[in-house]
């Protein structure tokens, strides 16, 4: 595994732990734990076995011929996150924390979801160590992605919809703090995200890393070149830092973030802090926020659960800063467009916050904006979206059609 | 540095014998105008520190009651300057110490140096943010601690007993003990072992130490002022607020104020 991250959790001025001081013991114990089990060479071993024999690493990257026809650029790569057990990126972080809780002799295991791919990762991993698992999700989302909702039941997990506030990611968060501050002591909160206090931002990234690691080498084999440009979809960051972080160092490599404009930047109906927010706190870290003049935390917006929130993982924002990525965004109609042409092209249905990665590089392609050859990470497979998209469309395509 | 309103007060309940009582309101619940009347008459009736709430859009540390009174603050279209502006007004009748109680972003947001000052002028003795736990943030935590503004800090009954102490010795004004591992919300019931930690916070504080998170009625209060040196109670009086208004919330404070002289006895 890789390096942790500065000064007390700090990627430049960003990050900290901004919680209540009921959290902080359990912090100071998890960043301990999670110490010695990066030291420890049994913890590795069995993480490895895990990655390697259930999630089904290391997942294959794949030239996406028909791709780059139609977006005029190549080589370009596709990272196949979506070919992991349960289908995304989000099972390398929760099989690792689900271990370390294990470690920790915590029983108990929460954790919010949006698209419900992290819930879905989080309970397959609490089936898998017989940990009791509760899962908090969004109403608005308990009805975008009701298939995961049901996956997640059969794996045993207790959903508990969110009503408060925007029903979104960001509430379901809130609950899930708030059952983590009453039940700490024998509760592991496995987060999502590369978010949250430290060390949960080192955490993540230090388990989504193998993604970025595992394309290096395997672009190096075929391509015998690092790629110039890796490109990856941006929602709290955890696809996006799992795979820049092996190519940080590599300073001829662009890392280019895909955030969500939604409806439009400045619309005030997106998902993209980096973009057009500014730093704040929420959820226990400093970062780039959607917010107004007060402080209060503005309500995001996108078509895919997954991006629908209004923070970022503070080291995305130092990277932001520091000029060593740069972000971009896309917005709903074309994450569809995107979602529509990857499956007749590859026959490889991406998810929806995948197409937002796709769409820009198909964009960019076009205009010849960027530099080959490009890795994308192909962060999650589509099926949990075919329902909402193909409902999208009907009612697109009543609302397009000519008399 | 001499001590503040809040020192002067807790110095004059220790002369006195007697418990402090510390009320909280959401700024802007269920309207501005309520609040105004809710502080009024809380210094009357004899309110030691009032603990005057920024509504914020997450506030992960409580619970249904105050979640719902911030949101239908901000949905009322409350402010920062509202919160001010009660605390100018509050200034001219009244002497009564008062903390701002606030999750960081709206601090944060405006600038933590313009806020303080603002903050001062208005008339404020202290802050409490909940979310700016010891060392999270040192920087920023010693302007605060520089300022005229006193830092309310909070332990936890998870917090480590050299956590604790070290707490105790940066706090300024008073010591916050949250009464349990949880967020905030009326309770039938103090937990048994609650005066035990009270008396372990209390022996390493040169600060009083005040008890809150739960603390709902006159019976409450008195068990608390049985261990500690005053009471918070802020969800009973949003609760009593919602269901029957300015008045209803008053007479609870009047009772709990009685309980905790009867306490201090
Ligand atoms: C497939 C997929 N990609 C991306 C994301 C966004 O999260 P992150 O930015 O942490 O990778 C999600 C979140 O649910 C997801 O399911």
């Amino acid at each position: 595994m890789t390096t942790p991250a500065g000064r007390a959790g700090r990627y430049g001025p960003y990050g900290g732990r901004y919680v209540p001081e009921t959290l902080i013991p359990a912090l100071d114990e998890l960043t301990d734990a999670y110490a010695e089990a990066r030291a420890d060479p049994s913890f590795l071993a069995e993480f490895d076995a895990l990655s390697a024999d259930y999630v089904g690493r290391p997942t294959p990257l794949y030239r996406a011929r028909r791709f780059e026809t139609a977006a005029g650029v190549g080589p370009v790569y596709l990272k196949r996150e979506d070919l992991n057990h349960t289908g995304a990126h989000k099972i390398n972080n929760t099989v690792g924390q689900a271990l370390l809780a294990r470690r920790m002799g915590k029983p108990r295991i929460i954790a919010e979801t949006g698209a419900g791919q992290h819930g879905v990762a989080t309970a397959t991993a609490c089936a898998l160590f017989d940990m009791e698992c509760v899962v908090y999700m969004g109403m608005e989302d308990v009805e975008r992605q009701s298939l995961n909702v049901y996956r997640m039941e059969l794996l045993g997990a207790e959903v508990r919809p969110v009503k408060s506030g925007t029903r979104t990611l960001k509430d379901a968060t809130n609950e899930a703090l708030r059952d983590w501050v009453t039940n700490v002591r024998d509760t592991h909160y496995i987060i999502g995200s590369v978010v949250g206090p430290h060390p949960f931002p080192m955490i993540v990234r230090d388990f989504q890393a193998v993604i970025g690691r595992e394309a290096r080498r395997q672009i190096l084999e075929v391509e015998g070149r690092l790629p110039r440009s890796v490109v990856a979809c941006v929602g709290g960051g955890s696809n996006a830092m799992g795979m820049f972080h092996a190519f940080v160092e590599d300073g001829d490599v662009a890392l280019i973030g895909v955030e969500a404009s939604g409806h439009g930047l400045g619309s005030g109906h997106s998902s993209a802090p980096l973009s057009e927010g500014r730093p704040g706190v929420l959820h226990g870290s400093l970062s780039y926020l959607l917010q107004d003049a007060d402080g209060q935390v503005a309500p995001a917006h996108s078509i895919a659960a997954g991006l629908d929130y209004p923070g970022v993982g503070p080291e995305h924002s130092h990277l932001l800063d520091s000029g060593r990525a740069t972000y971009v965004s896309v917005g709903d109609a074309a994450a569809q467009r995107a979602f529509r042409e990857l499956p007749g092209l590859e026959g490889i249905i991406p998810a929806l916050e995948t197409a937002h990665a796709l769409a820009w590089v198909a964009e960019a392609g076009r205009r010849g904006e960027i530099a080959p050859p490009v890795a994308i990470c192909l962060s999650g497979r589509g099926d949990k979206d075919v329902v909402h998209v193909s409902r999208l469309a009907g009612v697109d395509a009543g609302k397009g059609s000519a008399p | 540095m001499p001590p503040g309103r809040i020192g002067a007060r807790f110095e004059k309940l220790a002369r006195e014998g007697r418990r402090g009582f510390i009320p909280y309101v959401t700024t802007g619940f269920p309207s501005l105008g309520d609040t105004r009347e809710m502080v009024a008459g809380l210094a009357e009736l004899g309110a030691d520190v009032i603990e005057l709430g920024i509504p914020f859009s997450d506030p992960m540390a409580d619970g249904p009651t105050i979640q719902r009174s911030s949101q239908e603050a901000l949905d009322n279209g409350t402010t920062v300057d509202d919160m001010f502006e009660v605390l100018r007004d509050l200034r001219r009748a009244s002497d009564v110490p008062v903390v701002i109680f606030s999750y960081l972003n709206p601090v944060y947001s405006r600038g933590v140096d313009a806020f303080i000052r603002e903050a001062v002028e208005a008339g404020a003795d202290g802050i409490l943010p909940t979310d700016l736990p010891l060392g999270a943030d040192s920087e920023l935590e010693s302007r605060i601690l520089e300022s005229p503004l006193d830092l309310v800090r909070l332990v936890a009954p998870t917090t480590t007993p050299k956590r604790i102490r070290e707490i105790a010795l940066s706090s300024q004004g008073f010591v916050y003990y949250v009464a349990r591992t949880g967020v905030t919300g009326a309770r039938e019931e103090l937990r048994s072992a609650l005066a035990q930690e009270v008396s372990a916070v209390r022996s390493v504080s040169p600060l009083p130490v005040a008890v809150g998170f739960g603390v709902s009625t006159p019976g409450h209060a008195r068990a608390v002022g049985a261990a500690a040196d005053a009471a918070v109670v802020g969800s009973a009086l949003v609760n009593r607020l919602a269901e029957g208004g300015v008045a209803a919330a008053l007479a609870l404070a009047g009772d709990l104020r009685r309980a905790l002289d009867e306490a201090g006895r």
